[in-house]
């Protein structure tokens, strides 16, 4: 009996929240349908679901008129590029902060958070002057530079909070063993940090890659990522929903599937450990 | 014991990321300072001199300041109310026994993964447009005349958007902690003959209190700085309906190429983000002791 109600309860609970879970991710799905409609059929006053001519039509187009290609090398070489280039300065740093404290670690963790707590936009006019006199305005060394300091305090908090649950036993075992410094990080402590590294390299990757107020400003044509690609579509051109939906479904498919498998990193990088 | 010479090695190797992360505050934000003590103007080079606080006097007495001030107040507090109230009832509800838990759970995540330039124009052109729209089909389906949501309610429709692109955010985080919630005690309040909204006011909000905080300081900074989703759909308009500070230090800066007072409100934008920071720096650094 108590069995049948907490099954019809079971029940309940899995409508109402598959309901909403579809309704959330509705403009996502709605998206994703329209791509396949023809220009036609994607204004249709009385929409239809899964009942149309499916086409590809829209992705060939998308990609023959706007370097789809261009764009999307563009947002992984700076996603790939600045995530790597943070972690090869951050993996020391948290390596020196979780296994040699000094007195000042937490200052100096809680001062490199702070940096994160600058608004862009009151630091934009001189960013925009320093690359445009170095030469580094809409090249992708830049905007990898500029995501690579944006990030930098969330990569080395992340590696920070994986790197202490380290027992540092271990790294004083091979110490007595005679293991060299380097050789301590590279064969000991970096095989075990590997899952923490990982998943830092996942999470920003997807902030690099979503990152949209230092690439729209920083950016013209030859280095603009996605988000400037997906900009362009901002001013109306006629009939333009489907391959709007084309480009927006190209642009957010990689992410969105790399997303999904970090979840959980996802929510303890973005708390800073804060929520277990 | 760390000895003498990993001490030493240790400065050497945190060296790198503190100096960079100095550089990268400190002489921007020289640089913003100097420049809000200057007429500096780009589309007029040459011309620059000390200008004292006449900048600042400026950006206080622009009129887009006040509604810029209120509409960014407006923009987080909106959001964050939304988020919250929704992210506490989903991940009340998400942490239910059902079938395909992980399924829904992507299905609710997947928001917070799209870029917000897309889901910006998503929301402005196939659900929102008045003529072409799916609310607008909607709206007709239910005999209603269509709503012009940019026109007629710019920033709400902002606030919608961003409240969609931040409620993962909030269910992940306070579902994680919802987790972690003990259920003995659930269950002996329950043996105890405790209702429903007595265990979920007494013992699940007290429960969920320090992630709501760190879901509403985290929150906070990332909303204040909003930037992709007004560029590409109201421009900030109409008039100055949706312009926010950092849309209007954008405005002044890049568009009007008064570096002078675009800077001067960069200040006011970084003095407010601190003000909020401070708050947030305080309450990770306690929960770090534990």
């Amino acid at each position: 009996m108590a069995r049948e109600a907490t099954k019809g309860r079971k029940a309940v609970t899995t409508l109402v929240a598959w309901g909403i879970g579809l309704v959330i991710f509705f403009p996502i799905l709605w998206t994703v349908l329209t791509s396949f409609k023809t220009e036609v059929e994607a204004v249709n006053p009385h929409p239809s679901f899964l009942f149309f001519d499916w086409t590809f039509e829209n992705y060939r187009t998308v990609n023959e008129r706007s370097d789809y290609f261009v764009h999307f090398a563009n947002s992984s070489a700076i996603a790939l590029g600045s995530t790597l280039l943070g972690l090869i300065i951050a993996i020391p740093a948290a390596w020196s902060m979780a296994f040699v404290p000094g007195k000042r670690t937490k200052d100096l963790l809680m001062w490199m958070l702070s940096t994160k707590m600058m608004p862009a936009v009151g630091v934009l006019v001189p960013i925009y002057m320093l690359a445009r006199d170095s030469g580094l305005l809409d090249t992708r060394t830049g905007l990898i530079i500029v995501l690579t300091l944006v990030n930098l305090p969330i990569i080395v908090w992340m590696l920070y909070t994986y790197f202490k649950e380290i027992p540092g036993e271990i790294l004083e075992a091979a110490r007595m063993d005679g293991a060299t410094l380097s050789s301590e990080i590279l064969y000991v402590l970096t095989p075990m940090a590997v899952p923490g590294i990982a998943s830092t390299l996942l999470l920003n990757i997807i902030l690099a890659w979503n990152e949209s107020f230092w690439t729209l400003n920083l950016t013209a044509a030859n280095a603009a990522p996605l988000t400037a690609f997906i900009a362009s579509y901002s001013s109306p051109e006629g009939l333009f929903y489907a391959k709007l939906s084309a480009a927006s479904t190209m642009a957010i498919a990689p992410i969105l599937i790399l997303g999904w498998f970090s979840q959980k990193q996802l929510v303890r990088g973005l708390t800073f450990g804060a929520v277990k | 014991m760390a000895t003498q010479a990993s001490r030493t090695a240790g400065r050497l190797m945190l060296s790198p990321a503190v100096v960079l992360l100095f550089l990268w505050m400190i002489v921007p934000l020289a640089m913003t300072i100097y420049f809000s003590f200057l007429r500096y103007n780009l589309l007029m080079p040459g011309t620059e001199e000390w200008a004292g606080f006449d900048n600042y006097h400026y950006f206080f007495t622009d009129p887009a300041f006040w509604p810029a001030l209120v509409n960014t107040l407006t923009l987080v507090i909106g959001v964050l109310v939304i988020t919250v109230v929704g992210g506490v009832a989903l991940a009340v509800l998400l942490d239910q026994p059902m079938w395909g838990q992980g399924i829904v759970r992507i299905l609710v995540i997947a928001p917070f993964l799209v870029m917000p330039s897309v889901s910006a124009l998503v929301w402005k052109n196939m659900l929102m447009n008045p003529v072409n729209g799916l609310f607008a089909a909607m709206a007709r389906g239910l005999g209603l005349p269509p709503y012009d949501f940019f026109a007629d309610a710019p920033l709400a429709s902002i606030i919608l958007i961003v409240a969609w692109q931040w409620l993962p955010f909030a269910t992940l985080i306070l579902l994680t902690a919802m987790q972690s919630l003990d259920q003995e005690q659930m269950e002996a309040a329950e043996m105890d003959g405790a209702g429903v909204f007595w265990r979920f006011w007494h013992l699940t909000i007290p429960h969920l209190m320090r992630a709501i905080t760190v879901v509403v300081l985290i929150q906070t900074i990332f909303l204040l700085s909003v930037f992709a989703e007004i560029l590409v759909t109201t421009n900030g308009g109409p008039g100055t309906a949706s312009t926010t500070l950092t849309f209007l230090v954008y405005v002044q800066s890049m568009l009007q190429f008064d570096v002078g007072l675009g800077s001067a409100g960069g200040i006011v934008a970084v003095i407010l983000a601190n003000i909020v920071a401070i708050f947030l720096m305080r309450m990770i650094g306690k929960n770090l002791e534990t």
